[in-house]
């Protein structure tokens, strides 16, 4: 571990904290429907949209009619994505001549990028069209992105407003999430990514001779466009197989930084929404707090883990940590950092191969995508996410104060409860049961590239990727086939529907309470005590389950290395 | 009204009472009927679980595999898991059903003598008490027992009340007006009234109370709903977590037996507090019983954990019922003594509360002797159309009355007019703005002062508001004195609202307007028109006193009458909701430890690596599942005397009171099961059981 490691760390926080009150202001003023500073600009083209789809903009559903129009939504996008990739190749912009991709790989794609996950069970060069790359995947990252958003917006409003029978519109959320936030950003994020040197072309792969006299073809492509929102939104599909760690994905040291940065800065400003909806800031903060106190154990021990390396590779004289599977232009501080910020995120891009790093250091992976995805976390996703475990928390500590539990004047009720539950059991439903069905069913266990607990933790992590709609991979699994295909997009789907369903009905519910104003009696949701608890809650009620194939992945092969052995 | 008396109550019952423990055992295996086990989702999991591993218990023995005898400690230990939490519920009721018997033995024997007809109080018959329907009338002389809850409409009596009440004292029924009501079970002391019985029994207060405290007719109150919710989500959880074990098992190229799952299983799900739910709402309700305050429902005490506002009636509960003298202001040439002295002469003879006040405060403040009255004394009573009284010995005639009429006195003795002295209207107007009442005091043809009247603030309410404030609780007093005198007073008693003038509408609007704000209210009161209040207050205590009216609408009575027992009442919810929370959090805190235990032992056999993560060191895997299973069921023994005592409750602020409890079941629960499953396992290898 080094000073410019620790410094780069502190810098990387100080810089999402001083964004998310300044993004946080802007969104609420969004999602408010107030007028922004690119209204001249941008309020024509939303009047349009809205003329042309036949949205009253001033209309508001009720949490039933808003998540029945985002199932809707996401039908047909699947419906379009899945044609886009079944008939890639008779549609234009293919340069590469790519061909139809087989019918479970497509199906397992389309529910991949419509549920923000990103799991890839192919190469992007060698697979897909310039067309479906930005047609289909590139938009499905932007709707994938501001429907996260939107849902959380949803929610917010069902803590924020009293006595309301709805919680916003569907329709005009979405797009003024997608024109106000995430185009203008990405706009600007593509610029700096290709003065960073990724390319931006309709142009087809460059032949290239290399210096032994072999022929090399050099896939480029649409490339800036869709890393800035694949950043941004959490999506983590790359353009290229090798995602991040790909130089024209990711050049530089400072391409490297920005796209971090870019992954946590809307889930950050999100809470700071939250606090402004609610009419308290502390109370975002606080939940940012809980968030930077997981994230920051989680990035100390895989930051620990990968610098010290292992005693098998010390005991060779490879000095300095381990940088199996690591780009040398990042180093250790950069990749580690990534790794917990991406998965701490739903992002799932990945600068570094996590199969290769140490046990601990690729438990931390796995660790923030079993909680559910609640540090920072896809943008929206995360936030909800938290607020379910917000809702737990409060319900559990809240009675120590002697009161029905209270969370920013929202009476938590049966109901509340109940669907908060709902949606917290699908995690370890999909993540350990799709895992003990993959270890066992032959196969399944066919596609395992490594033997022993190693082999364990990546069908693990890959499942636990999925569900949590994270999408990086543990690599080594073989994941393009029937089996993969199919009960990973059972997976992903459950993971990002089952969550957000639940957790509509709380804002529903929550829309239509009174607000109950704070005293004395009230129990604190602001101070260091409430996220210390709440922080205690998530890793007993969220993370203690996984502790028996933790053990069985990692932990022993952690313990087996120090003794000697690998897998 | 008296705050300060003695609050009888309810004979309590120990814990270790043979005649509550032995039934209890006996209830421990009735309630293992899986009908019964079902209403409690956790408990009846673990039954489930249990079941399935005896069976296997007995298949392994019909077999003659290996490790039975350890299977055998596990399946016992899990049986008394279950007892344990039967037993909790059981000594929870056995404590109501006791206090309950008590009850129910005034009400057997109880005979009554029914009228044929309610215009001849002669001709009645005698029933039994049970026989009686709504509507019968029943006459009551002189040391009968009232046989049901009624409304006298003729005559008036003294009645004692102890039996509910446990107050000695008795109190006088009356037909019409606010103390008509009467209750069944409650002696007649003298006299004779005629009784209509308005409610059938099986329905009069006696018998909700013998119900609810029974725990017969309990029902899930919402938050107990709630908190089964999440505590069947956990179960769920560990399920996933459970069974999913074996195929993880079967990759490593191990096997994990049914009964070890079981263990892990049980010990994860949160059977601490879902043993003890039942027990805990049962002695809540039980705590207010022996507070004299019956609840209608469970929902009602747990309403009164919420209480954000407090209604409270000014008279008898903030102030002392009358108004009393507190200061003597002597106009300028006349001494505060020689005022003093002529306003206890005034007084001397002067019965009323306000005539003996003067008296008091003219012998404690101002020192002066009360010495016999001159023998030709002769005491003026207060008449309504002089509003003065006052005495004439000898030559002096004094008079203390209402200002106007002390001065058309004095111009009367002096027979001219004489100014009123500027001082004289000074101390008037500044009493009159404090909110008292000034009485003015005069000589002859010579204005002496003014006495100052006021409605005295009981001298231990300020510090139960302070109290209240600090619970987050505020409080608003309603009076019908005008905007001036109640602002005076709030001031004093440290109330933060109150209601001058005010009316039964007033109150009501008071409530509605304060319930749309969110907030809920807890409210007293006695009179038919508190009734539309009470019946719309989140938590209406009706007093024992009180019309039938005003009990109906309530969904609590008081029986000692004591309005300030609302305060009572708010911690006793309070204490409810906190021992919920507080032991869910231990049961939910004590995981940590378990997992440490079991999860290196199910894996030694094919991971010895695992070994590492058995912190505690305990002896064999065979001991360290056994010890956790054995602590599991212990602990809810363990914790049977807090779950019916209920979690202390200060009035420190929720911060502070959240920080404490943390501290002790949050934290304490994650550290206690280390060291007990530690101790377990020393035990349990001392003994080879494992």
């Amino acid at each position: 571990m080094t000073l410019i490691g620790w410094v780069q760390i502190i810098l990387y926080c100080a810089i999402i904290v001083a964004l998310t009150p300044l993004l946080g202001a802007y969104m609420t003023r969004v999602f408010n429907g107030e007028r922004t500073f690119l209204a001249p600009v941008l309020r024509p083209v939303e009047r349009l949209l809205y003329r042309v789809g036949g949205v009253d903009e001033t209309s508001e559903q009720g949490w039933l009619a808003y998540t029945v129009a985002m199932l809707l939504f996401h039908v047909g996008g699947f419906v379009i994505l899945y044609a886009l990739l079944r008939f890639q190749g008779a549609l234009p912009f293919n340069p590469a001549e790519q061909t139809a991709v087989p019918p479970d790989l497509s199906f397992n794609t389309a529910v991949s990028f419509l549920t923000n996950t990103n799991w890839q069970n192919y190469g992007g060069e060698s697979t897909l069209s310039y067309l479906v790359q930005m047609l289909g995947l590139t938009h499905q990252n932007f709707l994938s992105a501001a429907t996260g958003i939107v849902l959380a917006v949803a929610l917010i409003r069902g803590f924020a407003r009293a006595s309301a029978k709805t919680v916003g519109n569907f329709w005009v959320d979405i797009t003024r999430c997608t024109l106000y936030i995430l185009l203008p950003v990405c706009v600007v994020f593509t610029l700096f990514l290709v003065w960073q040197g990724i390319p931006q072309t309709l142009g087809s792969y460059v032949d290239a001779t290399t210096l032994e006299g072999a022929k090399q073809s050099i896939a480029v492509g649409p490339v800036a466009s869709q890393v800035a929102i694949k950043m941004l939104g959490t999506n983590g599909g790359g353009f290229f197989n090798a995602n991040a760690a790909h130089p024209f994905e990711n050049p530089t040291a400072l391409s490297n930084f920005v796209q971090m940065l870019s992954i946590f800065v809307l889930g950050a400003a999100l809470t700071n929404v939250f606090g402004r909806m609610v009419g308290n800031q502390r109370q975002g903060w606080a939940i940012l707090a809980a968030m930077g106190v997981l994230f920051l154990a989680g990035v100390v021990v895989c930051y620990w883990a990968e610098a010290n390396g292992t005693n098998i590779l010390n005991s060779l004289g490879l000095s300095g940590g381990n940088m199996e599977g690591k780009e040398v232009r990042f180093g250790i501080v950069a990749s580690a950092l990534f790794a917990v910020i991406t998965t701490a995120a739903s992002c799932g891009a990945v600068n570094a191969m996590h199969d290769s790093f140490t046990a601990l250091g690729g438990m931390i992976p796995l660790i923030n995508m079993e909680l559910g995805e609640i540090v920072v976390g896809g943008v929206g996703a995360g936030l909800y996410g938290m607020l379910l475990f917000v809702i737990v928390t409060v319900f559990v500590a809240g009675l120590m104060v002697g009161r029905t539990p209270e969370y920013v004047g929202k009476k938590i009720e049966a109901r509340e409860v109940k669907m908060a539950m709902l949606a917290i059991l699908i995690l370890p439903l999909m993540m350990l049961g799709w895992t003990a069905i993959g270890v066992v069913y032959p196969p399944a266990v066919a596609s395992m590239a490594n033997a022993g607990p190693h082999g364990f933790s990546e069908v693990l992590y890959a499942y636990t990727s999925m569900t949590a709609n994270n999408g990086s991979a543990f690599a080594g699994l073989t994941g393009n086939t029937l089996f993969y295909n199919l009960s990973g997009a059972v997976a992903m789907f459950i993971g990002r529907f089952w969550m957000i369903v639940p957790a509509m009905a709380i804002a529903g519910a929550l829309a239509a309470k009174k607000s109950v104003p704070p005293s004395l009696g009230t129990f604190p949701t602001t101070g260091g005590l409430f996220v210390g608890l709440l922080v205690g809650v998530i890793l007993i009620v969220g993370g203690l389950t996984f502790f028996p194939a933790l053990a069985l992945g990692p932990i022993v092969e952690h313990l087996a290395m120090l003794a000697g052995s690998t897998f | 009204m008296e705050t300060s008396k003695v609050r009888k109550r309810m004979p309590v019952s120990t814990l270790l009472d043979a005649k509550i423990v032995l039934p209890a055992i006996g209830q421990s295996f009735v309630k293992l009927d899986p009908r019964v086990l079902v209403k409690n989702p956790v408990m009846f999991v673990l039954e489930m679980v249990t079941l399935l591993t005896t069976v296997l218990l007995l298949r392994d023995i019909v077999q003659g595999g290996q490790g039975i005898l350890f299977e055998l400690q596990i399946v016992v230990w899990l049986w008394f898991t279950v007892l344990f939490a039967n037993f909790a519920e059981a000594v929870a009721e056995g404590r109501g059903k006791a206090q309950a018997d008590t009850l129910r033995l005034t009400r057997t024997q109880t005979r009554a003598k029914r009228l044929f007809s309610a215009d001849n109080p002669e001709r009645f018959e005698m029933v039994s008490a049970e026989d009686l329907k709504a509507g019968d009338v029943v006459v009551c002389e002189t040391n009968d027992i009232i046989p049901g809850d009624g409304d006298i409409i003729e005559g008036v009596a003294s009645v004692n009340e102890a039996a509910i009440t446990g107050e000695s004292a008795p109190v006088i029924r009356e037909s019409g007006g606010d103390r008509s009501a009467v209750t069944g079970g409650t002696t007649v002391i003298s006299d004779r009234i005629v009784v209509r019985i308005t409610s059938s029994p099986g329905t009069s207060f006696l018998d909700r109370m013998i119900k609810l405290v029974e725990g017969a007719e309990r029902q899930k109150t919402p938050n107990e709903i709630a908190l089964t919710i999440l505590l069947v989500g956990l179960t769920i959880i560990f399920v996933f977590a459970t069974a999913t074990i074996p195929s993880y098992a079967l990759y490593a190229g191990g096997s994990i037996s049914v009964v070890v799952l079981v263990a892990l299983f049980v010990t994860l799900i949160p059977t601490t507090i879902g043993a003890l739910l039942s027990a805990i709402g049962i002695a809540g309700m039980d705590r207010l019983v022996r507070f004299n305050v019956l609840a209608m429902s469970g929902r009602a005490v747990e309403a009164a954990g919420d209480v954000d506002t407090l209604l409270l009636d000014k008279t008898g509960t903030i102030t002392f019922g009358n108004r009393l003298a507190t200061e003597i202001i002597p106009v300028p040439g006349v001494t505060e003594r020689e005022a003093a002295e002529a306003a206890l002469l005034a007084s001397d003879a002067d019965e009323t509360a306000e005539g003996r006040s003067i008296v008091q405060l003219a012998q404690d403040k101002y020192n002066v002797r009360r010495e016999a009255a001159p023998a030709d004394a002769k005491f003026i009573e207060f008449s309504a159309t002089t509003r003065l009284s006052g005495v004439d010995a000898g030559p002096r005639h004094l008079r203390k009355g209402a200002i106007d009429s002390v001065l058309k006195f004095a111009r009367e003795q002096a027979g001219r007019d004489i100014a009123e002295p500027p001082a004289f209207r000074a101390a008037v107007d500044k009493i009159a703005r404090a909110g008292g009442t000034p009485l003015g005091l005069v000589e002859n043809g010579r204005i002496l002062g003014v006495i100052h009247l006021k409605d005295v603030v009981k001298p231990d309410v300020k510090d139960r508001f302070a109290a209240l404030r600090r619970m987050g609780i505020k409080t608003v007093m309603i009076t019908g004195d005008n905007p001036v005198t109640a602002a005076s007073i709030a001031s004093e008693a440290g109330v933060d609202d109150f209601i001058a003038e005010a009316t039964p509408e007033d109150k009501l609007r008071y409530i509605r307007n304060e319930q749309g704000n969110g907030r809920l209210i807890a409210m007293c009161g006695d009179g038919t028109n508190d009734a539309p209040a009470l019946a719309q207050a989140d938590v209406g205590v009706a007093m024992q006193t009180g019309t039938q009216a005003a009990r109906e609408a309530g969904n609590m009575v008081d029986l000692d009458s004591d309005p300030t027992k609302l305060i009572e009442v708010v911690e006793i919810g309070k204490q409810l909701l906190m021992t919920r929370g507080s032991l869910t959090t231990f049961s939910i805190a004590n995981d940590v430890a378990k997992y440490f235990a079991i999860i290196p032992a199910m894996f030694a056999a094919f991971y010895p690596q695992l070994g590492v993560l058995n912190v505690m060191g305990l002896s064999t895997p065979q001991s360290a599942i056994l010890s956790a299973i054995i602590f599991n069921a212990l602990i809810i023994i363990a914790l049977i005397p807090l779950a019916l005592k209920g979690v202390k409750y200060r009035p420190i602020g929720a911060a502070a009171l959240l920080r404490k409890n943390l501290l002790v079941y949050g934290i304490g629960g994650i550290v206690l099961p280390f060291i007990g499953i530690k101790a377990i396992d020393l035990v349990v290898t001392a003994l080879h059981l494992a």
